[in-house]
Formats: C-alpha cells, sequence, structure tokens
C-alpha cells in the first residue's frame, strides 16, 4: 500500500459529471410557465440527493420538505403545511451543518415567500397557477414575437426572401436586428438541451445577406386617418411601418437629420453599417411614410407642439427615445475632455467624428454603450482606451462578445476601479481620472456582488478624454403637463395608451428607460395595434408566406456556429463591418440544428405559430 | 405518387399520404391511440411510432408523411418494443376497471390492450383520482383520461367553447376544465362531442337509466305509468351498437324493443316536431309581419346545447330564440295534460322518458321554468340513445327477431317533416313547408327547399314567399354558429330565420348518440332520416292529423293562450351559471 495515490476519476464519475453539465444546459432551457412548486419540488429532490448524510437537518429534513411539497402538489396540504414547511425550512437554514443543507433550506423558504400564491392555490383550489402560456420558447422570449422556427425553417431551404418576409410581420428592422439584437431567443433555446442554443440572430443575418431586395407587403386601402410619430427610432418606425400598412397616413417627426434614432445615433457603423440600416429604413419608407427631420417638438419658435398634432392628427405616437445623458456626478465632470457616449457617438453617426487622435482615453460604464464608445474610440485614434469599472469584468452587463471584441481591439479593462475624480490642468483640460479601488463583496439585493471600499490607495489614471458611458436618461421638458412622468419616463399603459389622454399612446425607451432595439420595436407594434383598434379598425397584419413542415432527419449534438469577425487588428482601424457572413455551409448546418418546437412537443397541439395579429 | 417500402414490401402511394394511411393501404396498419383525422394530429400517445431507415428515433405514423424511397418498418422488434412499452405506460395511469366502464367493449385501448396481449403489467399503477359533480350530465372520470387532447381539440376547433384544457403541469399535467373553472361555470353547452370522441370511458354522459330499473324505479312502481317517446334521430343509430342491419334497425322494431322493456306507452317525439313546427313557423310569420313580435332574425329554440350556448356566450341575442319549446317538451308538456286527460291517465302518476341522442336534453327537462303542465317535470327522465342501447343490451332482447309495432297512439302519428328534425337543416325544411302553406294557402313541393340539405357547416337560401323573400340560414356545430352570429354582428350577412344544432351533422350526430371511434356517421343517418322522410305518407306538419285533432279539441290554433302557456318558454328565465 502506497502512502498517497493519484486520484483518477471512475468512469462513473466522469459520466455523472457528463450529466451535471447535461443538466445545467436543460436548467437553462427551462420554458416560461412551469409550476414553481413543482420545480421547488424538483430541485429539493436533488439539493437532498447531495447530502452527505451526516447531519439530522439535511439527511432527514429535506426529505421531509419534499413529502410536503408533494402533498401540496398532490392536493393533500393544509394551509398549515405551509406553515409547517416553513418552520422546518427555518430550522434545517439555521442548523444544517454545511451549505449543501442550509442553502437547500434556503431555496425553498425562498420559493415560499416568491411564490406563496401558487402554494395556496394547490392547497386551497387544487389547481396549479402555472401554464404553458406560448411554448415556443425563442418566440415566447422574443419581445415582438417573431416567428423564430420559421424564419430558421425558410432559411435552411434557401427561401430568404420569404424568410425577410416573415420576420417583416412582427419586426420591420430585420436587417439592424440581424446585426445588432441582443438575442434574448436564444437564452432557452431547447437545443440546449441537446448542445448549444441555435444562432438565431446568425440565422437572421444569413436570411437578409442573401435576401436582395425584398419589397414590402401591400398597403390595406387607406382609412382616411392620419396618426403623428414622435421620433423616428426603431420604435416610432416599427409603428409607422404596420401603420401604414393598415392604411392609414403617418407623420414622422424627427429632431436628427437622420432617421433611426439610437440604431443610427447609438450604434457605430462598424456593428450595423449604415447602408445596411438604410436598407430597412428605406423599406418602411417605402410604406409611404411622411418624415419630417429636423423638428423638434415643444412650445418655442420652429418647434411642434404636441397639443397641436393633437388637434391635426387622429392619433400621436411618442416614441422620442433616451437620448439625453446621464451625469457620474463627479467633480471635474465639466473639464474640456469630458464628453458623453452619446455624445461621441451622435457626431460620428452625423460625420462629425471627434479626433481622438494619439490620446489616452478613459470610459466610465460596463454597458453595452461603454463598449461601443471605447471600440469607437480605438478607431478614432486613441492611443490607449481605459474601460473603468467599479465591478468585476464579469459584472459587466455588456454582452460577453462585446467586450472581448473590445479588448481583442486593444482595450483595456479596469475592473473594481470606482472612478471618484477628475483631474485638471489649469486650462481645465482633463489631465487624468482618480479611481478608487475596489473589492467584489456581499451580494447585493439585485443578486449581484456588489463592490466595497479597498485598502489601497487611489489610483491616477492619465487621460485627455473621459468618456461618460453610465445611461440615458429621457428629455422630458416637452412633455411636461401633457403625459404623465413617473421616475423620469413617461408613464404609458401596457398598451402604450396614457391614462386621461386619449388617442395619445406612448413606448419604447422613453416608457421603459434605455432598453433594446427589439423591446422599442415590439412597443411600436403594439401601438399600432391599439392605434389601428383606437381609430375603430380591426386590420389584420399576416403574411402568406407558407413554412415548409419539418422533416425527419437526425439531429445528433453538433458544435454551434458562431457568426466570424475580422481579425482584430485589421478591424480596428476601419469603421467597416466587423462581422463576415456565414458561409452556405455554415447556413445549412446551423439551420438544421433547430429542433422546431413550433411543432414537436406541444408546438404542434396548440401555440406553435401566431400567423397574425 | 410516391415509391416506398412497408416493411419490405414496395408500394404506389399518393405524395403526401401519412404513414398511417399508407400503412393501411398496405393491409398493414398500425393502431393508434389519440390520432382523430384533421382534428387531432398531435401524435401524444406514441402508440403508433414506427422505424423508418436512416431515421436514428422512432417516428410517428400518424403526422408524418411519406417521401420517395421510405423505407418503414411497422413491426420491427424495436417498433414492438415501443408499442408495447408506451401502451403499458397510458395503462399504468389508467383506471383498469373495464367491467363497469361505459366504453367497455367499444374502447381502443381496451382493444389495444388486447391485441397487444398486456396480461400483465410491467409498471404500478397510479390511476388518478379527482372530484366531479356528478349530477351534472357531462361526467369525467379523470382515472381513465389518456390524455389524448380530442376532447380539447374538438371543443376549440369544432364547437369554438374552448371548455377543456390542460390543466398543472409537468408530471401532473392532465386534462381540465379551461381556466381553473368549475365545469358548471364553463358556459359548456353540454353538446356532448367531447364524450363522442373520447377513445375510452373518461368522457360520459350521466347515466339515469338506474332512476327506471332500480329497486325503487319507476318500473318498481305499479302505479306509475311510463310514458316514453323517441327522437327523430334515435331510429337512425340505435340499431348501430346492436348490430342490427340499418333496413332490420327501424323505428317499429324499436317500439317492440321498448315495449319489451316494460314501458307502457310508446310515443313518437316526429309528432312533437310537428307541433313545434306550427308553434315555431306561425311565431316566425308573426315576427317577421309585426316587428313589434319580437326581433329578426328568428334563432330556432330546439336545440339545448346551442340555447346553453347563445345563453353563455351572447347573453344579448337570447331574445332572437324562438319561444317555442322543442319537441320532447312540447310533448312532455301534452302528455300530462291533454293525453292524460284523453287516456284517463292521472298525470301525476304519469313518469315521461324522453330518448333523446343528447346530454343537453338532459340539463333542458330539468330548467325549473320549462315545466307548465302542473305535475312536476314535464319530463321526468332523459335518456340518451346509448343508454337505451344498454338497457336493451341489459335484457338481453333479441332485436333482429322482434316484431314491428307501429308507435301508439295518438302520438304516434307523425309527418315526414316531423323525422328530419333530427338532421342538420331539417327543422328549417320542415318550418319552410309549413311557413309556405300558411303563407300561400297551397302546399309547396315537398323537396322544394332541398337547398338547406347536407352537411356543410354553414347553408343559406333566400326563399320567396307570395313575393317576400325570406332569408334563411342553417348552421350546425357551435364554431358555425359562433362565425355566423359574428358575420351578423359585423353586418355581412342579414337573415329572417336561422337554424342552429350544436352538433355538427344536427341530432344525428348527437353526442347522445352511439359511439364508433374515428368514424362520423351523420351522414349515414342523416341520409335514413331523409328516407324516411321521402318514403311518408304526410310530408307536412300541418297535415299532420292528430296534430290537427289536438289543435281542434285543446289548444285552439297555434301561439293561442294556451298555446303560450303549455308550449312556449321564457329563455330568460333561467341563466348560465
Amino acid at each position: 500500500m502506497s502512502r498517497l495515490r493519484i486520484h483518477t476519476k471512475s468512469t462513473a464519475q466522469t459520466t455523472v459529471e457528463q450529466l451535471y453539465k447535461e443538466l445545467e444546459r436543460r436548467i437553462t432551457a427551462s420554458p416560461p410557465g412551469l409550476c414553481p412548486v413543482d420545480m421547488a419540488s424538483a430541485f429539493l429532490t436533488l439539493c437532498h440527493a447531495q447530502s452527505c448524510g451526516k447531519c439530522v437537518p439535511c439527511r432527514v429534513g429535506l426529505g421531509t420538505l419534499s413529502d410536503l411539497l408533494e402533498d401540496v402538489l398532490d392536493g393533500h396540504a393544509s394551509m398549515e403545511t405551509i406553515s409547517l414547511i416553513e418552520r422546518t425550512a427555518q430550522v434545517i437554514a439555521d442548523t444544517a451543518d454545511c451549505a449543501i443543507g442550509f442553502t437547500a433550506a434556503q431555496m425553498v423558504l425562498t420559493g415560499i415567500r416568491g411564490f406563496r400564491d401558487d402554494y395556496e392555490e394547490h392547497i386551497l383550489r387544487g389547481r396549479c397557477l402555472g401554464n404553458l402560456q406560448q411554448p415556443v420558447p425563442c418566440v415566447a422570449l422574443c419581445p415582438a414575437g417573431v416567428d423564430i422556427p420559421g424564419y430558421i425553417a425558410l432559411v435552411a431551404e434557401g427561401r430568404y426572401a420569404d424568410a425577410v418576409r416573415l420576420i417583416r410581420k412582427d419586426n420591420p428592422f430585420p436587417t439592424a436586428c440581424a446585426l445588432v439584437c441582443e438575442h434574448p431567443c436564444e437564452a432557452r433555446c431547447r437545443r440546449n438541451m441537446v448542445d448549444n442554443a441555435v444562432n438565431i440572430r446568425g440565422m437572421k443575418l444569413a436570411a437578409v445577406d442573401n435576401a436582395g431586395d425584398v419589397p414590402v407587403p401591400e398597403r390595406a386601402e387607406s382609412t382616411g386617418k392620419r396618426v403623428a410619430i414622435i421620433g423616428g427610432g426603431p420604435s416610432g418606425l416599427s409603428a409607422a411601418y404596420y401603420l401604414q400598412l393598415m392604411g392609414h397616413q403617418t407623420t414622422v417627426y424627427e429632431m436628427h437629420k437622420h432617421l433611426g434614432g439610437m440604431l443610427y445615433y447609438g450604434i457605430p457603423s462598424y456593428r450595423l453599417p449604415r447602408e445596411r440600416l438604410d436598407a430597412d429604413i428605406n423599406a418602411i419608407l417605402s410604406t409611404g411614410v411622411e418624415v419630417e427631420l429636423n423638428t423638434t417638438i415643444g412650445n418655442g419658435e420652429g418647434q411642434v407642439s404636441i397639443s397641436e398634432l393633437r388637434e391635426k392628427y387622429d392619433a400621436v405616437y411618442i416614441s422620442i427615445g433616451a437620448h439625453t445623458d446621464k451625469k457620474v456626478g463627479l467633480p471635474g465632470e465639466d473639464a474640456r475632455g469630458v464628453l458623453s457616449a452619446v455624445e461621441l457617438l451622435g457626431s460620428l453617426a452625423d460625420g462629425h467624428p471627434i479626433d481622438l487622435s494619439g490620446k489616452e482615453v478613459a470610459v466610465i460604464g460596463g454597458g453595452n454603450v461603454a463598449m461601443d464608445a471605447t471600440r469607437s474610440a480605438i478607431r478614432l485614434g486613441a492611443k490607449k482606451v481605459s474601460v473603468v469599472y467599479r465591478r468585476r469584468q464579469a459584472d459587466m452587463t455588456a454582452l460577453e462578445e462585446e467586450i472581448l471584441s473590445a479588448v481583442a481591439e486593444g482595450a483595456e479593462i479596469l475592473e473594481l476601479h470606482a472612478p471618484k475624480g477628475i483631474e485638471t490642468n489649469e486650462a481645465g483640460e482633463v489631465t487624468a481620472l482618480i479611481a478608487e479601488p475596489k473589492i467584489i463583496s456581499l451580494v447585493g439585493r439585485d443578486g449581484r456582488p456588489a463592490p466595497a471600499k479597498s485598502e489601497e490607495a487611489d489610483v491616477r489614471i492619465p487621460c485627455q478624454v473621459v468618456i461618460v458611458a453610465i445611461g440615458q436618461g429621457i428629455e422630458t421638458e416637452a412633455l411636461e403637463g401633457v403625459v404623465p412622468i413617473k421616475r423620469g419616463v413617461i408613464a404609458a399603459e401596457n398598451w402604450s395608451a396614457i391614462e386621461d389622454a386619449p388617442g395619445v399612446f406612448a413606448g419604447g425607451d422613453c416608457v421603459t428607460g434605455p432598453a433594446t432595439a427589439i423591446r422599442a420595436i415590439a412597443a411600436g407594434k403594439v401601438a399600432a395595434a391599439n392605434i389601428d383598434q383606437y381609430l375603430g379598425f380591426d386590420h389584420i397584419i399576416s403574411t402568406d408566406v407558407e413554412i415548409p413542415a419539418p422533416r425527419m432527419h437526425n439531429s445528433p449534438p453538433c458544435g454551434r456556429i458562431n457568426v466570424k469577425e475580422r481579425s482584430a487588428a485589421e478591424r480596428k482601424g476601419d469603421w467597416q463591418c466587423v462581422e463576415l457572413p456565414l458561409t452556405d455551409q455554415e447556413i445549412a448546418q446551423e439551420s438544421g440544428r433547430c429542433l422546431r418546437c413550433d411543432h414537436f412537443g406541444y408546438g404542434i397541439f396548440k401555440g406553435g405559430r401566431e400567423t397574425k395579429w | 405518387m410516391v415509391n416506398i417500402k412497408i416493411n419490405d414490401i414496395p408500394l404506389q402511394v399518393k405524395e403526401g399520404t401519412t404513414i398511417l394511411d399508407a400503412a393501411a393501404q398496405a393491409n398493414m396498419p398500425v393502431p393508434s391511440l389519440c390520432y382523430l383525422k384533421g382534428l387531432n394530429e398531435i401524435g401524444a400517445c406514441r402508440v403508433c411510432s414506427v422505424e423508418v431507415r436512416g431515421v436514428d428515433r422512432l417516428v410517428t405514423a400518424c403526422n408524418n408523411v411519406v417521401a420517395e424511397g421510405m423505407e418503414i418498418f411497422t413491426n420491427s422488434p424495436r417498433v414492438r418494443q415501443a408499442r408495447r412499452v408506451n401502451a403499458q405506460l397510458i395503462l399504468s395511469q389508467h383506471d383498469c376497471h373495464c367491467p363497469t366502464c361505459t366504453r367497455s367493449g367499444n374502447c381502443n385501448l381496451q382493444k389495444l390492450a388486447n391485441e397487444l396481449g398486456l396480461f400483465k403489467l410491467d409498471y404500478a399503477n397510479h390511476a388518478p383520482k379527482f372530484n366531479w359533480p356528478y349530477d351534472f350530465p357531462l361526467i369525467r372520470e379523470a382515472g381513465k383520461c389518456i390524455k389524448c387532447m380530442r376532447c380539447i381539440q374538438i371543443c376549440d376547433k369544432v364547437q369554438d367553447l374552448h371548455v377543456w384544457d390542460l390543466s398543472k403541469t409537468g408530471s401532473r399535467t392532465t386534462v381540465g376544465v379551461s381556466y381553473n373553472r368549475m365545469i358548471e361555470r364553463a358556459g359548456c353547452s353540454l353538446c356532448g362531442q367531447c364524450i363522442t370522441h373520447c377513445p375510452t370511458g373518461a368522457l360520459r354522459s350521466r347515466d339515469d337509466t338506474e332512476r327506471l330499473l332500480s329497486h325503487d324505479g319507476a318500473f318498481a312502481d305499479k302505479e306509475k305509468v311510463t310514458i316514453v317517446q323517441v327522437a327523430p334521430a334515435v331510429r337512425a343509430a340505435w340499431g348501430e351498437a346492436l348490430g342490427l342491419e340499418r333496413e332490420l334497425a327501424t323505428p317499429e322494431r324499436l317500439v317492440s324493443a321498448l315495449k319489451a322493456i316494460g314501458f307502457d306507452y310508446v310515443f313518437d317525439t316526429d309528432f312533437g316536431a310537428d307541433l313545434t313546427i306550427m308553434e315555431e313557423g306561425s311565431e316566425f310569420l308573426e315576427r317577421l309581419r309585426d316587428p313589434s313580435q319580437g326581433p329578426l332574425p328568428l334563432f330556432t329554440s330546439c336545440c339545448p346545447g346551442w340555447v346553453r350556448f347563445l345563453k353563455s356566450q351572447y347573453p344579448e341575442l337570447t331574445p332572437h330564440l324562438s319561444t317555442a319549446k322543442s319537441p320532447h317538451q312540447m310533448q312532455g308538456a301534452m302528455t300530462k295534460t291533454y293525453i292524460a286527460e284523453k287516456l284517463g291517465l292521472d298525470p301525476d302518476k304519469i313518469v315521461n322518458i324522453s330518448i333523446m341522442p343528447c346530454v343537453a336534453k338532459k340539463h333542458e327537462a330539468a330548467i325549473p321554468n320549462i315545466n307548465d303542465a302542473g305535475h312536476g317535470r314535464d319530463v321526468d327522465i332523459v335518456l340518451t340513445t346509448r343508454e337505451i342501447v344498454r338497457m336493451i343490451r341489459g335484457d338481453h332482447l333479441d332485436v333482429a327477431n322482434l316484431p314491428e309495432t307501429p308507435f301508439d297512439d295518438p302520438f304516434g302519428v307523425a309527418t315526414g317533416a316531423g323525422v328530419i328534425f333530427g338532421a342538420t337543416g331539417g327543422v328549417m325544411e320542415a318550418a319552410l313547408r309549413t311557413c309556405y302553406y300558411l303563407v300561400t294557402g297551397k302546399d309547396p313541393y315537398p323537396d322544394a327547399f332541398y337547398m338547406v340539405r347536407g352537411l356543410e357547416g354553414w347553408k343559406e337560401a333566400n326563399i320567396d314567399m307570395a313575393g317576400t323573400t325570406v332569408r334563411v340560414a342553417v348552421v350546425s356545430g357551435l364554431g358555425n354558429a359562433r362565425r355566423l352570429i359574428e358575420a351578423m354582428k359585423r353586418g355581412e350577412v342579414q337573415y329572417d330565420f336561422v337554424e342552429v344544432m350544436a352538433c355538427p351533422g344536427g341530432c344525428a350526430g348527437g353526442g347522445g348518440q352511439p359511439i364508433h371511434d374515428g368514424q362520423e356517421l351523420a351522414k349515414v343517418r342523416g341520409d335514413n332520416l331523409y328516407f324516411l322522410d321521402r318514403t311518408s305518407a304526410i310530408r307536412f306538419s300541418h297535415e299532420n292529423p292528430k296534430v290537427q285533432e289536438l289543435y281542434k279539441e285543446y289548444l285552439g290554433k297555434p301561439l293561442s293562450h294556451r298555446a303560450h302557456e303549455l308550449l312556449h318558454t321564457d329563455h330568460q328565465g333561467w341563466k348560465m351559471p
């Protein structure tokens, strides 16, 4: 017998570890609408299996909790059972010796507080509030409800133009979304259960890259109704598009000299080339939208007031977005050399790029806009760009691929540094950003680990330019007294209407605060439907595109194809699109990975497809 | 055409054929449970799984179509194994007390288990239990449900009432009343289509035969006089489940069977149908002449499933319903008044029984304000066709060798117009025959209104009556009824007179009729009724001599005060919960 041994994994251990990974992916792919009590019970069973068995609360208690939860689910429980579950879980949380026991009990406690209604419904009425509202996960998670399995099936058959037509039924920005959508649809893709989510955005990119010019559908007969749309961003233009198709005449009032809102002014062209965005905008305009550029809303000279619009038009849709900068509130923030991301990106879009040649730049923020500012600054010639963020890189809200791309292009991520002040010279120019080092600490109420004060001394980050990218607000001045403003955004109903202002609707960033393009587009779609109804109509938006029936084929586990990018060294020197088109081979393989949840499983039974709205 | 091979045998089938149909064409059918053509092609039971060369996993035959060169194996060891395991999994959650099940002997699950020789099950049984109000005419036995989803589909797609839905999630997923409602409050029309499309005994109608057969039932009470009436559509279907040829299953042979069971009098609801035509037809003409008498279009009211539908979905349209009672209710009221008097019977001793192709009639007879004869319920017991077939079986009657006996007088005389009440369009056609006579004074050619016949869900016609064009429509199936009402509301259609039957094809396809899994028999049965009409001596309700006698001796004329009292009802007098 030797004194020490090198551990090697048994086959059983290797297999079970593989199963852990599969389970992890499976949980990721959980569809919305599952019964939370049932899930809690299932989790508890898993937790119990992890018990080492030494201590009573964990070895026995978790099983007892499990039994009680099953009683609830089977309709054998009373209200006293809830109280018993709570007492038992609390004792396990208090007395289990290690995390296996106490965290499991805490999960039960969290659940009993978070979905008590579900517990009570099971107990009092023997019924479950959970139900599968929308069984196709990707469609359910797309704010605009785009028929994703439908267009992937069309892409698989090479019917790219039909794919674009199908997408446009719910989203008139197929190209913009193909390039910049944050693809919430991929989060719970059932393919996660097999290997990995389908590259849904990539499939949309394949569609728009290969579709050519796709004409818009025919308009319904003119209704004679007129709708004013304030703000020509994704939300306003989406509303305009559908309202035009319904036969109403829209006029878009846009304060900038170009349409597109944040898609144009907030997203740099290397991510969304101007001509690609224009392809969407031109298609939308081809429905006959009237446009008034360089027009602001207000009561001043040369401005258009909302009351005037309400008189002239049958309905008004406010979609002004969120274009004002949030200030960090640092000493020296008004120094020369401090600018906001909105200013930097806006000047780029308007064709007056700010020259950063040879400059050292510090970007404050950790979201996608911060990454856009960072990568733009690199392209504007900055010698060094540092992203200064008070938490860890892992805590950044920017998409991981955006962060990695920025790093690949030479950005430096200075994590765990909270900006504290801006140092200036006598001329009032920025000379450095002073930052306070942090350590990552306790998890806050939002579930994210919060930064805490570190014992290290402040750091001086020499720079001549500071770009503030910590979020945007909305310009409320012109709206005051017309629409209610709550917490800095317009208070609109979830069907876009505004209380006590008949005929006035609002949606997009100006209602939600800065959010994603697809959410703004969805808001425009919702507004169009409800404005149509308000005007006394019931127009239906649909498409005659027929979706290929799913074919019997094998779908063994297969890696996900990601959209490739041009090399960092090459792309950081220009403003051309960083992404490369997918090859035919890639398109064929990746589109074939779709599991067609519109058909298989619940889809064929009901809810596989909304063909019209 | 595509070339395929099934179990190595080459075959040519039409493009788009499902594997299930192709296998049947090859005389090697694949068993299935949940599948219902055109309605439920969702592959839920997986019993029809087959092997296709080149496809790793098994595929369902019911909802996959053949392709050129496809090689299908319907009985490979892997397929056999799958079929046996899936059938056993279904049985593991099924209440297998077959002898006491309404569908014993007429159940696809029972048949499949038997065919597969599943005499020893590998899995423990966990049939679910569930509370149900057993006094409701529609009963769901949760333990027998195999979650095939057909009930959900028929109620969604055909009846557009959405009473059923999945409830709960995960392992506890089951079929339940939608939106977590109680069945009594779900707006169920009681059409019974979910029952006739259920593959097992999970859905059934309330059995009321005990009220006749038990030790303290009507037959055991020497003082009681049992008077039974037989609805038109029953005669077209009763023989099916008894193995009688259609030629042998005559109404007169049914009368013999009923007499053999012990009913004292056997009347024909066709008489009530003729009476309904007199009242409803006159009511229509009155409304046509004088709008203050009630709104047009006039909706027929003889289908209680439709009345329940209208009152729950469009209560504001209730005034459009004809106030005329349905034939069996009219006949029930007449039996406890006119007939009692005529035959010298104590109306309180009469037990009135209706044999109906319908589940909703069980509810109709229980509506408090429908009873006008003053002696308890006008119709005491409603039995479905299925229940009377069970009673015949229970008495072990050799029906094929029973003689033919005519219906009893006086409610045994009826016309061809009364017979066709049992088919979609029949009420309208019968009404038009008499209305035409009432308006013009002349009988039309009896088949003049053939355009309202047929199984199409929504039919319409413009009828010229002495210079007035009467716009009529006929719909069957509640989904069609909803479409018609919505179109009416949008102003797209205008009618004067509309016949609605809740069940597709009318009462012939009624929810109380014998069940044949996977077959729709409304057409065959309807044709039978039109045959009986064609061969009737009298084809106009107003020419029924016994109806004429009834008016002369008792009611006066249609819509008289007494007729209103006994033959009409206030549909606002009760509420759908």
